[in-house]
């Protein structure tokens, strides 16, 4: 419809890195509908995206730090660190305040706190120290993974029952049957394709990733931008853990375990280049759906041996990005 | 100068005086080496780790401890090798990562005269160790499905959670097949929870997409049955009449004693087994009560009226 509206010259058919992961997408799609009826119902719908909502909001900071030239591998165990930090707060606080709104809020305030905090501290180390981010995020990692350990005590760290109870329908209900994760991940998503195509941030964060030395001379802050991308994506673990927290009401050393790169693949398979210069938004959220949906066809079928999921994952994720990139190259 | 020489002197006795008393009380030293705590169980057997050690140091004042965690089967090594290298330790206890990297570090420690004593996970070669304390996988899966045939003597539809791919997993699955053989006890499906919360959780989730009926769930494991509890609770499915965990963590055990219906029974795999180990190893280097063989703790089913016996509120796990 829109082609036959407008001027044909200045459009054209969407280039094949933005196709190649729909591709698959649609292709996963119809590959669980054929194999169990029960794929396409609103239940499992919403579970799938429900449950990649919190990989889903993270990959989207991710989006904006890969694009700015950057790279972030602390933020699985921050998300666990955070949500640790969140439930011994809200327990500390409970004798005080009660279970209500205001303890809730609180929680939710530490936990965006923390992740900004969090975020700005590698954001620091990486710009105005000038240490590699792999570096800096790899040793933040494993500081962070070692902190929520010794919170626990090794062990897991619950929410009070009432407190959970109370906190619950955060992740489990919503507005006309759309539950808060998804809500809140889609506004995360337009938010984060509108600061990516529409604003001089966005603009400042692909200059930056594709040539540092040319986007200085270009009047970019090179290191602001960058900085800023590190402490969005830290607000973006915290939101994250608001989700996550109310799901079972527990952090332990287990928790997040290898989402960085869970949601640096998702940023890959969505058409981001790794070493910068150009991100695209809604191709991460092709990229989270694709991950997510394979978990979830491989339980709903009997299809292979449970020992092979991974290896399964492993070569959708390849076939997805040469998909992409063979096509690319052919244009 | 007859000043320095009674110094000398004094020095001489002073000398003779504590090499005297070293012999009468000689200091030997038990060496520790365990996973870390990375999840549930593990931070369970620290923490008893921990608080034996506390408790033997002021018992044996003539006995000194050196407790270390390592996250990695390679760290374990480096760990025992400095053990041996630095601390010249009398006694080692191990619970080995896993057992192929672990055996030549820890025969090598057997070799040089120590003690061993090897907990949980046995070594691939027989016969390094002294003292073999073994939890008791098959039994675990055993009591497991007697508890299952006996709780749903019509047989029924179940879905089963299995922990990490390894030995230990292979082992109860087995025995637990094995136990519900013939009892009209039908396995839906069988999926990797990875003894994590967060995955059992969805894995559940997708159980509950797939199949309209489940009867009851065997969890085999208290952190897997948290997250198939949340997801069944979330998906308001009431045809599920009962989640079976194990392990034995401190809440479940308490909603076991409280007549919690959907968990109406544990089963023991008790992390304090290191606390067994540590004490043995202690009387086997003070007294001459032997102490050598295999010592296997076994998997006990827990229910509503014993649960209290297995409850404690101090342990993280």
């Amino acid at each position: 419809m829109t082609d036959t509206t407008l001027p044909a010259p200045t459009r054209r058919l969407p280039s094949m890195a933005v196709l190649g992961p729909l591709l698959a997408l649609i292709v996963l799609i119809v590959i669980g509908a054929l194999m169990n009826p029960n794929f396409l119902s609103g239940a499992n719908i919403t579970n799938v995206l429900a449950r990649s909502a919190f990989i889903g909001i993270i990959a989207v900071g991710m989006t904006f730090v890969i694009t700015a030239g950057g790279l972030d591998l602390s933020v699985g165990s921050m998300a666990a660190f955070i949500a640790g930090l969140m439930i011994l707060v809200m327990n500390a606080a409970l004798p005080s305040m009660g279970v209500g709104v205001p303890i809730i809020l609180l929680g939710m305030a530490v936990a965006l706190l923390a992740g900004t905090l969090a975020g700005m501290l590698n954001g620091f180390l990486i710009t105005t120290l000038g240490i590699e981010a792999f570096i800096v995020t790899l040793g933040s990692m494993g500081i962070y993974r070692s902190l929520i350990t010794w919170l626990a005590n090794g062990g897991t760290l619950s929410l009070g029952f009432e407190l959970r109870t109370f906190y619950r329908p955060v992740y489990f209900d919503g507005v006309l049957g759309v539950s808060w994760p998804i809500i809140v991940f889609a506004l995360v998503v337009i938010i984060g394709e509108i600061i990516m195509t529409r604003t001089a941030f966005g603009r400042h964060c692909a200059a930056t990733g594709s040539n540092e030395h040319v986007a200085h001379y270009s009047n970019v802050n090179v290191n602001r931008t960058r900085l800023l991308t590190y402490a969005a994506l830290g607000m973006l673990v915290g939101v994250a853990t608001i989700m996550y927290v109310p799901r079972l009401g527990s952090a332990s050393a287990s928790t997040g375990v290898l989402w960085e790169l869970e949601a640096i693949a998702a940023v890959i398979i969505g058409g981001t280049v790794l070493k910068g210069g150009f991100g695209r938004v809604w191709g991460t959220v092709i990229g989270v759906l694709i991950l997510s949906l394979i978990d979830n066809i491989l339980n709903l079928t009997d299809f292979v041996s449970p020992y092979l999921n991974g290896a399964i994952q492993g070569v959708i994720i390849i076939l997805a990005v040469i998909l992409q990139r063979e096509r690319k190259a052919a244009q | 100068m007859k000043r320095i020489t009674s110094f000398i002197a004094a020095a001489v006795v002073a000398t003779l005086g504590t090499a005297a008393l070293a012999q009468d009380t000689e200091t030997k030293v038990i060496g520790v080496s365990i996973p870390a705590a990375t999840h549930g169980w593990a931070g369970g057997m620290n923490f008893h780790a921990q608080e034996t050690v506390k408790r033997l140091e002021a018992v044996y004042p003539q006995l000194d401890f050196v407790l270390s965690t390592a996250s990695d089967p390679a760290t374990q090594v480096n760990d025992i090798e400095d053990m041996v290298a630095v601390r010249g330790i009398d006694a080692l206890v191990v619970l080995p990562f896993e057992s192929d990297p672990l055996t030549p570090p820890v025969q090598a420690v057997a070799e040089s005269g120590a003690w061993v004593t090897v907990v949980d996970r046995g070594l691939s070669v027989p016969g390094i160790e002294d003292l073999y304390v073994a939890g008791d996988n098959p039994g675990f899966g055993r009591v497991s499905g007697e508890f299952m045939v006996s709780k749903m003597p019509e047989g029924g539809d179940i879905v089963v959670f299995r922990g990490i791919p390894t030995t230990i997993d292979n082992e109860r699955v087995d025995a637990f097949t094995a136990a519900i053989k013939d009892s009209g006890i039908n396995v839906l499906a069988m999926e990797h929870g990875n003894w994590n919360r967060d995955d059992s959780f969805t894995v559940m989730e997708d159980f509950l997409s797939k199949y309209p009926k489940i009867d009851a769930v065997w969890a085999s494991d208290d952190d897997m049955a948290i997250g198939v509890l949340a997801a069944i609770e979330a998906a308001g499915r009431d045809d599920i009449k009962f989640v079976l965990g194990g392990a034995g963590m401190k809440e479940m055990i308490l909603r076991t004693s409280k007549g919690d219906e959907m968990i109406p029974a544990n089963v023991t795999y008790p992390p304090s087994m290191i606390a067994t180990a540590i004490e043995l190893t202690a009387v086997g280097l003070t007294s001459n009560a032997p102490v050598s063989g295999t010592f296997k703790i076994g998997s006990v089913l827990v229910t509503e009226e014993n649960a209290m016996d297995f409850y404690y509120p101090d342990s993280p796990f």
